[in-house]
């Protein structure tokens, strides 16, 4: 994927899925898709590497009280996204 | 910042707000040429002795009087259209950081690499240091690299703020369970203040913004003595 290297990574790129003001669903996105990548590539015992992206993504555009009310979320089982 | 009896914008500090100048400066003499033509005229239609009680019809001045409004809209409406398009580019962001509206207060997050976050009250009237501005200090400011392009997201953790910096000609919307995308490039160093622009509540008078814009390597010191403080 173009622009995808971890190495060089600045803050989460321009993503053509989310070109308008509203960055909600990006943050929310990119949340929902590092949590479901962790945990397909653990049920498949496989290095979760490739999922670091997401997780940069997010960390950059994801407020840190969101992050936080979504992990405990997940944590309690209460989480409303599907991962 | 502003200044007292302040008539016009603040100097511009980023490229977008330079443009804004320029457009109101063009918009404006245009508003100042018609409004002294229609005083004159009535001044003129006022004040003569003259008169003709036969008009019925006259082509060419309905022609001229169609004909020059279109041309004068169009004439203003070209350049604010460039703008507006030049606000819409697709930007390629050097840092992203969060400004989340409380009441009173901004916070600002800078993520991207570490999780640097903290708080940004006014400094109160009592506590101001001499040459410091009164209703626009804070105890902590939002540092960014200068000349760099910057993507800040705006939301609020309880009630509708916004988020505003008159001399960056940025003004977003804080509401809460959003994530409002603002970018802009400071063209200098130097310090900018906003208010906040959004009713909301007691001190809502009483939670300014201050932007510093600094050369990348103070930037990268002070990120790093933020963290330790942390």
């Amino acid at each position: 994927m173009l622009g995808t290297d971890l190495q060089n990574y600045r803050t989460a790129p321009f993503d053509a899925r989310f070109p308008n003001q509203n960055q909600t669903r990006n943050c929310w996105s990119n949340y929902v898709d590092f949590h479901r990548c962790q945990k397909a590539l653990d049920a498949k015992g496989v290095d979760t590497a490739p999922c670091e992206w997401y997780r940069r993504v997010y960390k950059s555009l994801c407020p840190m009280s969101w992050v936080q009310k979504w992990d405990d979320q997940r944590d309690e089982g209460t989480f409303p996204g599907k991962i | 910042m502003a200044h007292p009896s302040q008539l016009g914008f603040q100097d511009a500090a980023s490229p977008i707000m330079e443009e804004l100048l320029h457009f109101h400066d063009h918009a404006l003499m245009i508003v100042f040429l018609i409004s002294t033509l229609v005083l004159y005229i009535i001044v003129a239609m006022v004040t003569t002795k003259l008169t003709n009680k036969f008009i019925l019809d006259s082509q060419e001045i309905e022609i001229i009087w169609t004909l020059l409004p279109a041309i004068i809209l169009i004439l203003i409406a070209l350049p604010s259209l460039r703008i507006l398009y030049l606000m819409d580019e697709i930007n390629d962001p050097h840092l992203t950081i969060k400004a989340m509206g409380h009441q009173w207060y901004w916070s600002y997050e800078y993520t991207d690499y570490e999780d640097l976050g903290f708080d940004s009250y006014m400094i109160p009237t009592q506590d101001l240091t001499p040459g410091q501005f009164r209703l626009l200090e804070t105890d902590h400011r939002m540092v960014i690299p200068v000349e760099s392009p910057i993507r800040v997201l705006v939301s609020a953790e309880d009630v509708l703020h916004s988020w505003a910096v008159p001399s960056l000609g940025v003004k977003m919307d804080a509401v809460p369970g959003r994530l409002n995308q603002t970018a802009f490039i400071t063209s200098r160093p130097g310090v900018f203040y906003g208010q906040c622009s959004e009713i909301c509540g007691a001190n809502h008078s009483f939670m300014p913004i201050v932007v510093e814009a600094v050369p990348l390597e103070y930037f990268e010191n002070w990120s790093f003595l933020m963290l330790q403080d942390a």
